[in-house]
């Protein structure tokens, strides 16, 4: 086996190459943009140029003399065209509750204020870019701090979330030896997945298609048909490959029901693809989170007191929040924890999901936090892990089902080599590097939710299975064919997969690392009807030859499943695309995640201050692994954005205009190749019965959760500078001239 | 990106007759240029229209003249340097790299691969500014892109704004890094103009912004840009470009240095060329810097005090007075390992 491929251990699956690997290497898998239509039309969006107030007018007789432009949309002839919808928090189908081109009134930078329709891309995009905006322009609230914007407590504002506490954290804080009180920040980011946020729309007669890179086809096709005011039959979204999206392609976007509006006016198919400028501000992001951090712990490291104060931006209109406090309450044994998040509102576009989108910022926090407590008691921080490491969640007494974190911090320590380690700061040098070693838990809640899929088998050994899941670069048409092929005793070369079609049976949203266990835990139950059917105890040639014998044309098992803890009408809400993932922190009766323990060596130049990244280990514990392949690849992916996320991301923000500024893949860092040295990933075997029948945990996220603070931890033990706001750059590094 | 009319010149007298041409039918400057442009890689020309931060009603084609203006000549007395020579030519010329390495390093860590790849050394130094207010004709306030209508940079997001030559009206920096090695390296520049050829000393090529920062280089209209030279002298080899960034590659700097030295046997600095990137308006020469080092030994706290010269009238604004301690270590840095080299 090669590193690409590693060797299952136990409770391990095979690691099968890639299903649609050669689709994509040769160009022939289709995304959103790619599929061919005839008489197409374009779309180019205009976007607000400030962040709040109002359009006073909207010179467009220019440009729409101008060849090939067809329409100009905007507020003055798109009014009503479109319903209002919920936002998804607020159990609606969409990212934000602004409805696109109904007013001239402004809500963020970035809005869509105008679209163009022409005969050709460049066309649209030459008339849009001549469009002479005139705008009233009010004052803006651009993020913490900013004159105007609004802090709420988010328990006042959200029936769902409930501040976890327990115990008296005043008094055992107060009593406590050791303590630390520590402030962290985060800065805001963007997904900015390779492909661009597209959009092709296409009737046929009442009949609406949707060609759109989606984490949740079942969502806009139910949410698109509430906001045009159609019945959901009537729409078919098709998204058999998404090129990266990151939690940024799982709501519906003001876009979609814009370009369906446009594809109905002209009588052709449009199609939009945004900018990656646009991409800042059409869809959602990851807001700049703030955190204040109490511990305190016996001399011998038992912690005696929590408190975790989070501060989230968010937008007007909507109460997003992503409140990690739910999960770094809940990591390590503490008798006494307080907990509250606040969310400021301000004139931004609404943030939304983004890979880890609780954990990433507040694990940043928490496990910063736990190092610098580790250092006060003058403690091997990993040692401050296992003093306090637990079988139950602190705040309820809820047991995991499972929790291997010692385990992975034991497998990760031993090949990072951490016993060589000088706890000194500063202590390790390599010539003017200055070298520093840090670590961090990493966790990350196993949720699932309803799924459905049908699977068939027929006369000649082969077999087909049907979800509406979404390839968004996990490998999902890998291990949906590995569990079918399993289930079903056939060669995985037997089986084919159909997915991001909502002709499928629905699948739940391809987010909250929730999909493997989901649809997988629904094809294994179709397999295992088709097997009841036909004969309970044969698989393989058996199986199809018991098929053959009755003289069946094909057999096909429509299935439904549901995880622990769903609520009643789950399953009717994932047809309307709406399925809620449960589990993690969220159940009643236990707790399920998946832990990890991440090590980095970073460099810091003894003068200049880079930071670079030369090594990181990473091992994690989550059920059973599917595929050591897909799934190596998912946890190193999860560990090289850590890179990113720890030293380079940040959305600027130009607070008095409270807008964007690096809107471009040059400004915006991340990582490139020189950056990404040798990334060590480790499955530590675990098996959990109680998650899923299948024992899968679900391996997305985790494995960016615990790299920022081990990233920061190692670098305050090169330089003995504790930085506590990312991205950790060189400004922060420099000792001012 | 507006329509324009393309044309390709055979020869730079065509290029330059051609741009006049231009400019003729369509007198009224289009957002303080010149409306006619000449298209070399198009790496930056290209994206700027295509972001309409630049409208030229014409685009003259030169890559046309590759095969006369591209050649790369080594002798005794100097480097010559055909304009448009592509980037990844001269960065991975063997001689250059052994015998002027501040020139090829300067463009080996710029860019990236591909764009070195596509990308002429005469488009690279002309390249314009990466202020992001610049590059979005969203922002209303850019004196750069249009003339009198102020600098949203000024008390906007500006940490990778300029601390060296920066004026009231413009604190954009000027974002290559072969340039500094040009400046560095006293190279002049020759130019073909409809007036005929003429030689220009590279550091009189960029103009500092002062009350007009849409006027970036002293060229006329027409004036392409054939070749670089750069006088043998006694420091080259002892030479070396040190570009500091948040990653390890494919960014602009947020300091560089170029630096050349000649150490006499007594390891006394003979002469020494300081050239700053990444946090000056203009390819920056450090000439106090330089001459603080003549006559001394180069040990880390000389190195250091030249360094604080080269930074003297530094003005900073809100994000990015961290430049100037990165400046000063940059330099140091590059001239205590350029003072370590074996040559
Ligand atoms: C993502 C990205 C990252 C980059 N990173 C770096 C970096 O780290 N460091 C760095 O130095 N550069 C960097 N660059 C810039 C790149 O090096 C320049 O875009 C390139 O060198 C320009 O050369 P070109 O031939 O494509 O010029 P063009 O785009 O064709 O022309 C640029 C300008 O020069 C004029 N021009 C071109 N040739 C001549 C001539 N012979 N005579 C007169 N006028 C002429 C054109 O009219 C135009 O105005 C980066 C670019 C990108 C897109
Ligand atoms: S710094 Fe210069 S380029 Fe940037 S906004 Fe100001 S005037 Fe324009």
């Amino acid at each position: 086996m090669t590193v690409a491929a590693p060797t299952p251990k136990a409770n391990m699956g095979q690691p099968v190459p890639r299903y649609d690997g050669l689709a994509k290497v040769t160009g022939s898998a289709l995304y959103a943009a790619d599929f061919p239509h005839l008489d197409l039309a374009y779309a180019y969006l205009v976007s607000s140029g400030i962040a709040k107030g109002r359009v006073k007018s909207l010179d467009v007789r220019e440009v729409r003399t101008l060849p090939g432009v067809l329409d100009i949309l905007s507020h003055e002839n798109m009014s009503d065209a479109v319903a209002h919808a919920k936002f998804f928090s607020d159990g609606g189908p969409v990212s934000n509750s602004v409805v696109p081109l109904s007013s001239p009134e402004i809500a963020y930078a970035g809005q869509t204020i105008a679209v163009v329709l022409a005969n050709s891309y460049e066309a649209a995009r030459d008339a849009a870019q001549r469009i002479v905006v005139d705008y009233d322009i009010d004052p803006a609230s651009a993020t913490f701090g900013s004159k105007g914007a609004i802090d709420q407590v988010l328990a006042e504002q959200s029936k769902k979330h409930e501040d976890p506490k327990v115990g008296d954290f005043a008094s055992a804080y107060a009593a406590a030896p050791v303590k630390i009180d520590a402030a962290y920040s985060t800065p805001t980011q963007h997904h900015n997945p390779l492909e661009l946020f597209a959009t092709v729309c296409s009737w046929d007669g009442p009949n609406l298609t949707v060609y759109e890179p989606s984490q949740n086809v079942y969502g806009i096709k139910n949410g698109l048909a509430q906001q045009l005011g159609m019945d959901a039959s009537r729409v078919r979204v098709i998204s058999p490959f998404i090129g990266g999206a990151f939690g940024s392609k799982g709501a519906l976007t003001q876009r979609t029901a814009i370009v369906a509006v446009a594809a109905k006016r002209l009588g052709r198919p449009v199609k939009l693809v945004a900018t990656r400028r646009q991409a800042f501000t059409i869809a959602t992001y990851r807001a700049e989170t703030r955190h204040i951090i109490k511990l305190a712990a016996t001399p011998d490291g038992k912690l005696q007191a929590l408190s975790h104060e989070g501060f989230e931006v968010t937008s007007r209109p909507d109460p997003y929040a992503v409140a990690g406090t739910d999960a770094s309450t809940r990591m390590y044994a503490c008798p006494n924890i307080v907990s509250n998040v606040t969310i400021v509102r301000a004139d931004r576009s609404t943030p939304g999901f983004m890979r880890a989108p609780a954990e990433t910022p507040y694990f940043f926090a928490l496990e910063s936090a736990m190092d610098e407590l580790a250092i006060a008691l003058n403690m091997d921080p990993i040692e401050l892990r296992r003093v306090n490491d637990t079988m139950k969640e602190p705040i309820k007494g809820l047991p995991y089902t499972s929790r291997s974190l010692m385990a992975c911090f034991d497998e990760a320590a031993t090949a990072f080599g951490w016993s060589k380690r000088n706890p000194r700061p500063g202590s390790m040098r390599d010539g003017d590097w200055l070298v520093g070693w840090g670590c961090a838990t990493a966790a990350y809640p196993t949720q699932m939710a309803p799924a459905s899929a049908r699977v068939s088998l027929f006369p000649d050994g082969t077999a087909r299975v049907e979800t509406a899941s979404h390839e968004i670069g996990t490998g999902i048409y890998t291990v949906a064919a590995q569990t079918a092929a399993e289930q079903l005793g056939l060669p995985f070369e037997k089986i084919t997969v159909a997915l991001g079609d909502t002709i499928l049976p629905p699948a739940p949203v391809s987010g909250g690392s929730i999909t493997t266990a989901s649809v997988c835990s629904v094809i294994a139950q179709a397999c295992a009807a088709i097997r009841g059917k036909l004969s309970n105890e044969a698989v393989g040639a058996d199986l199809v030859e018991a098929l053959n014998k009755r003289g069946l044309g094909a057999i096909e098992e429509y299935a439904e499943w549901v995880p622990h803890g769903a609520k009643a009408g789950a399953m009717q809400a994932l047809y309307k695309g709406a399925a809620q993932p449960i589990g993690g922190a969220k159940l009643e009766d236990r707790m399920q995640f998946a832990f990890g323990a991440q090590f980095v060596e970073v460099r810091v130049h003894s003068q200049t201050r880079e930071v670079r990244v030369p090594r990181m280990v990473s091992a994690f514990a989550a059920g059973r692994i599917m595929n050591t392949r897909t799934a190596r690849s998912q946890l190193m992916g999860g560990m090289i954005w850590g890179i990113g996320s720890a030293l380079h991301e940040q959305t600027d923000i130009d607070t008095n205009a409270a807008r964007y500024v690096n809107t471009d893949l040059a400004e915006y860092l991340i990582p490139v190749n020189a950056d990404v040295v040798d990334i060590e990933v480790i499955m530590v075997p675990e098996e959990d019965k109680l998650v899923n029948p299948l024992g899968i945990k679900g391996i997305g996220e985790i494995g960016i959760v615990g790299a920022n603070a081990a990233v920061a931890n190692a670098v305050y033990h090169a330089t003995g500078q504790r930085i506590r706001d990312l991205p950790l750059r060189i400004d922060g590094l420099m000792p001012s001239a | 990106m507006r329509p324009f009319v393309y044309e390709r010149a055979a020869t730079s007298e065509v290029a330059t007759q051609a741009i006049r041409a231009g400019i003729a039918t369509d007198t009224a400057p289009r957002q303080g240029r010149y409306p006619a442009e000449f298209l070399a890689g198009g790496t930056n020309l290209l994206d700027l229209m295509k972001l309409d931060v630049m409208q030229p009603a014409k685009l003259i084609d030169i890559t046309g003249l590759t095969q006369a203006h591209s050649a790369i000549l080594v002798s005794p007395q100097a480097l010559r340097l055909g304009a448009l020579a592509k980037m990844s030519a001269v960065a991975d010329h063997p001689e250059i790299i052994k015998n002027f390495p501040v020139v090829a390093q300067s463009l080996t860590l710029a860019a990236s691969a591909q764009l070195r790849n596509m990308a002429s050394i005469g488009g690279n130094v002309l390249q314009r500014t990466r202020c992001s207010y610049f590059r979005d004709t969203s922002w209303s306030a850019c004196n750069k892109r249009n003339p009198g209508s102020g600098c949203a940079a000024l008390d906007g997001y500006n940490r990778g704004h300029a601390v060296l030559g920066a004026s009231k009206d413009c604190i954009a920096t000027y974002p290559g890094d072969f340039a500094q090695a040009l400046m560095a390296l006293d190279a002049v520049v020759t130019v073909l103009g409809p007036d005929g050829t003429r030689t220009v000393p590279f550091s009189d090529l960029h103009r500092a912004p002062g009350s007009t920062p849409n006027v970036e280089t002293t060229l006329r209209p027409g004036d392409v840009i054939t070749a670089f030279v750069i006088p043998a002298a006694t420091w080259m080899r002892r030479s070396l470009y040190m570009k500091i960034r948040d990653r390890q590659s494919y960014q602009f700097a947020l300091a560089s240095a170029a630096v050349a030295l000649d150490i006499d046997d007594g390891g006394l600095v003979r002469q020494a060329r300081i050239a700053l990137g990444g946090v000056a308006t203009v390819p920056w020469r450090a000439r106090d810097a330089e001459a603080a080092l003549v006559g001394k030994k180069l040990d880390p706290q000389t190195a250091e005090s030249a360094a604080r010269l080269a930074f003297g009238g530094a003005a900073p604004r809100e994000h990015n007075a961290f430049k100037i301690a990165l400046g000063q270590k940059t330099v140091t840095r590059a001239l205590v390992q350029a003072a370590t080299l074996e040559v």
